[in-house]
């Protein structure tokens, strides 16, 4: 199925977008993102430990198969997430940066008013800025505006694994949204993420879900699978609801007998 | 001379780096694949390492791409 999509310049075809923390160990991450499909994967911005500067770490792993999305995880403010930016610019040669702002560690939900700030000025320095928010159709509407790429609300807290608490939001901000629109955050199953494209997204961004699994390279399969099942039945067209039931077999000919 | 780098205050005694290229030997990061260095919240471009200066005082961030989600 060639179903393929972008963000700013950049082009996939998986829909599945998936984090690199929290695995076992390695290998159990590269079987994961193997198993999953992704072509676009996660990685955090953090000072480098001097003493152990002779390790390039995950990114020779993972440099050379997958196109790198760089976060802004852990900044509280617009000026140090534009300055995490400017870093993984610098770091990783990509323009792409997954703008996140949070106000609170306890709930690491976004800063709308230090995430507006942030992705205007981002946006004017030429990235290609993917920004995680909360699921809020104005201040999608307003990210959207200043010209972000893709605008990704969370369903849930990072992590929480409570799936999209307000599918109803999810329905306006995807008939406001003409940029791509991901679910980043909260997918606890696969059927959260089937949910997710159902509504209409372009794609889903999760980390935990998979990561935190008992067996995580064949949940990365089921999501693989979840992405794309809940992809073809948006396009596919859902009935609609109904309060009665309505046969599907033919009502005519049905046998009586004599009574 | 003394660098604040990644939020820790280093002396330097004797030989005091000159440049960001000559810190980074001093510091012996060899592997500088996902590095990036800042000097006082301003990106210093790895083509301009070796002209860049670092002055007592300075503040240096010194980042890799490491795994997150």
């Amino acid at each position: 199925m060639d179903d393929r999509w972008k963000v700013g310049p950049y082009e996939f075809s998986s829909r599945l977008l998936v984090g690199t923390a929290k695995y076992p160990n390695y290998q159990v991450m590269l079987d994961a993102l193997e198993a999953s499909g992704t072509d676009l994967v996660t990685v955090a911005i953090r000072r480098l430990d001097i003493d152990a500067s002779s390790e390039s770490g995950v990114l020779e792993l993972i440099s050379d198969r997958y196109e790198l999305l760089p976060n802004t995880a852990g900044c509280y403010t617009a000026k140090d997430a534009i300055l995490t930016a400017n870093l993984a610019r610098e770091a990783l040669e990509t323009n792409l940066i997954k703008l996140e702002v949070i106000a609170d560690d306890e709930t690491l939900l976004p800063d709308g008013e230090e995430l507006l700030k942030a992705a205007g000025a981002l946006v004017d320095d030429g990235f290609v800025v993917m920004a995680y928010t909360n699921d809020d159709p104005v201040l999608c509407r307003k990210l959207q505006d200043l010209g972000c790429a893709a605008v990704m609300p969370l369903g849930s807290p990072i992590g929480s694994g409570m799936g999209i608490r307000n599918p109803y939001n999810f329905r306006i901000i995807r008939e406001i949204l003409e940029v791509p629109m991901l679910l980043d955050a909260g997918v606890g199953t696969p059927s959260d993420a089937t949910l997710a494209m159902e509504l209409g997204c372009d794609g889903v961004l999760l980390n935990t879900a998979i990561s935190g699994a008992e067996k995580p390279v064949t949940m990365a399969r089921a999501f693989k699978l979840a992405v794309e099942a809940g992809r073809l039945a948006y396009q596919s067209g859902r009935i609609p609801k109904r309060l009665y039931a309505q046969a599907s077999s033919p009502l005519e000919g049905v046998v009586h007998s004599e009574s | 001379m003394e660098l604040m780098i990644n939020g820790e205050v280093q002396r330097f005694d004797s030989e005091n780096p000159q440049t960001v290229a000559e810190l980074m030997v001093f510091l012996e990061i060899t592997e500088k694949r996902g590095v990036a260095v800042a000097v006082n919240d301003e990106v210093v471009p790895r083509r301009k390492w070796g002209e860049s200066p670092v002055n007592d005082g300075d503040r240096v961030e010194i980042i890799r791409a490491t795994q997150g989600g």
